[in-house]
């Protein structure tokens, strides 16, 4: 019995460790590819290599993924930063404030949650073309603003926090903006920081729309820039490899930093 | 704020999706649209790459979903045990493909599987197989690395589901299923499975969502070919619009298609999973 025991830990553990190393094996492919030459690269050299600078150096001055890593991050910050603001406050007045008509719009607002995007980049498409903001940074902000998402995550989190709470900030003579950024948003911070994850991941990997929307060399974001570069003819390999660690490093470093946070962000709509 | 917010919503999200069915109505070229009744929706009926195109996403659909979804459950339950030494690192070396962008790990994926590659080599050496297999060029591989790919990346997020869930389910029970002289086994599919129902099946509606949707792994994978050997509905959307000569209502219509499977399948899931809760 015992012996069966060990035999079934011995399994188990060699099963998750082949997973773990599958699992790991592209991020190791990643770093070793950054650091040898695209011939190389391309036939499979295991071993780490001594091109990692000359990459770096091509990648910078060839092609600009320096400005497309700085597009990316701007982006990213100024989505997060704004829609985590508006959609804190949409979802706690949800819950503060409620009324029968908030009840339904909230309803709408969620329902848009399962519209494929596939459904409306046309209209999407023609309606920025209109605006005359195609290609400006305003096309991909604007339709990131308001996320169904968060503002469910939010309002769903917002019923754990504390009534009372806010009826004694009243009668301390507290107005209600001041309730929410003195004492609502100190209070909710593990809930932010999940939030925040959320929303920028989603605008750091976003793809398709970047994609009809952003034209221009100096305005592509990291996906763009390494999508083209990578869909070259011919492409190098080594350039290649440094936009992708420069568009999966963030991630890794926010993921151990902020572990908790990270997956609660990841999982969030399942509550 | 909630105005805000809710304005923010109907602009970018329902007056799309309202200009896109009145789209699907209009046939014409690029900008030269005329309302032609429902021509689009006859048209699909007869399009040979429409129907390619819906067959590669449910093939995605049903070989990609089952496995990838037995695979999270089953290193979901093998580490669901708090005496395993490793626990903490299996669980973050497997979760963190999906912290990936998909453009970065398609084109990880292209050149591992590329015809030199790393893979081919180790194949090659491994004396299982005679001659470099061009994967990504290829009808029936190009689906295959597709769909490693794809649960490569989603078997972690997935996995976290049914760990959270397992960890819910009281250890009592478990117990006395134990002292009533169950085996693991026993206990797995009379008591584990049937309290799972519920996350299996959302997590089964949450993937088949996303793979309708599949467009960025596709496109930089194998950019939908040979020919249309691996293209997705999503990417013919895209191509109609901007690739091809424009053909707006076409591609709206089918896009409708789209939003209508996944109106149902939202509502079965709402259905389903509400009622195991009630």
């Amino acid at each position: 019995m015992i012996q069966m025991r060990k035999g079934y830990n011995v399994f188990k553990n060699v099963l998750l460790m082949i997973a773990s190393l599958i699992s790991i094996f592209p991020f190791y492919w990643m770093l070793v590819s950054a650091t040898n030459v695209s011939k190389d690269i391309t036939m499979g050299k295991m071993s780490f290599g001594y091109a990692l600078v000359m990459n770096i150096k091509n990648a910078f001055a060839k092609e600009d993924l320096w400005r497309a890593f700085l597009n990316s991050s701007y982006l990213a910050i100024v989505v997060t930063v704004v829609s985590l603001l508006v959609c804190a406050v949409a979802g706690y007045a949800f819950v503060i404030y409620p009324s029968k008509g908030k009840d339904t719009l909230f309803l709408v607002l969620i329902a848009s949650m399962m519209v494929p995007f596939a459904a409306r980049i046309i209209p999407m498409f023609r309606m920025f073309s209109d605006m005359n903001l195609l290609n400006k940074f305003w096309a991909i902000i604007l339709p990131a603003i308001g996320a169904p998402f968060l503002i469910f995550f939010f309002k769903q989190n917002t019923h754990a926090f504390p009534l009372e709470t806010i009826q004694a900030a009243r009668v301390d003579g507290l107005s209600e903006w001041g309730i929410f950024f003195r004492i609502y948003t100190p209070m909710m911070k593990s809930t932010y920081a999940a939030a925040g994850i959320f929303a920028f991941m989603a605008s750091w990997n976003n793809y398709m729309w970047p994609l009809i929307a952003l034209q221009s060399n100096d305005k592509f974001t990291l996906p763009l820039m390494v999508s083209n570069l990578a869909a070259d003819f011919n492409p190098d390999y080594g350039m290649v490899m440094v936009g992708i660690i420069m568009s999966t490093l963030p991630s890794v470093i926010a993921f151990f930093l902020l572990q908790k946070a990270f997956v609660e962000g990841m999982i969030g709509s399942f509550k | 704020m909630i105005s805000v917010a809710t304005i923010f919503v109907l602009v970018f999200s329902y007056i799309p999706m309202i200009q896109a069915f009145i789209l699907s109505l209009k046939t014409g070229k690029g900008v030269n649209l005329s309302f032609s009744g429902l021509d689009n929706y006859r048209r699909m009926i007869q399009d040979i790459v429409f129907w390619t195109t819906i067959k590669n996403t449910l093939i995605y659909a049903v070989i990609h979903i089952p496995i990838m979804l037995l695979l999270s459950l089953l290193i979901a339950v093998l580490l669901n045990d708090r005496a395993l030494k490793l626990r903490g690192f299996y669980r973050t070396c497997i979760f963190l493909p999906c912290v990936t962008a998909p453009v970065s790990y398609a084109i990880l994926f292209k050149n591992i599987f590329s015809v030199d590659g790393i893979l081919n080599q180790f194949l090659l050496r491994m004396n299982i197989i005679d001659n470099s297999i061009a994967f990504v060029l290829d009808p029936f591989w190009g689906k295959v690395v597709i769909i490693i790919a794809l649960i490569w990346r989603y078997t972690g997020y997935y996995m976290i589901f049914y760990l959270s869930a397992l960890q819910n389910i009281n250890k009592s029970v478990y117990e006395a299923a134990k002292m009533d002289g169950c085996s693991f086994s026993q206990s797995f599919f009379k008591i584990t499975l049937p309290l799972l129902k519920p996350i299996v099946f959302l997590t089964t509606v949450m993937s088949f969502n996303s793979v309708l949707q599949l467009f960025d792994e596709v496109v930089n994978l194998t950019n939908g070919g040979p020919g249309d050997a691996t293209r997705t509905i999503s990417e013919y959307i895209y191509d109609l619009s901007f690739v091809y000569v424009p053909s707006y209502g076409y591609a709206a219509a089918i896009s409708y298609i789209v939003l209508i499977i996944v109106i149902v399948l939202t509502k079965l899931q709402k259905g389903i999973v509400g009622d195991s809760n009630a």
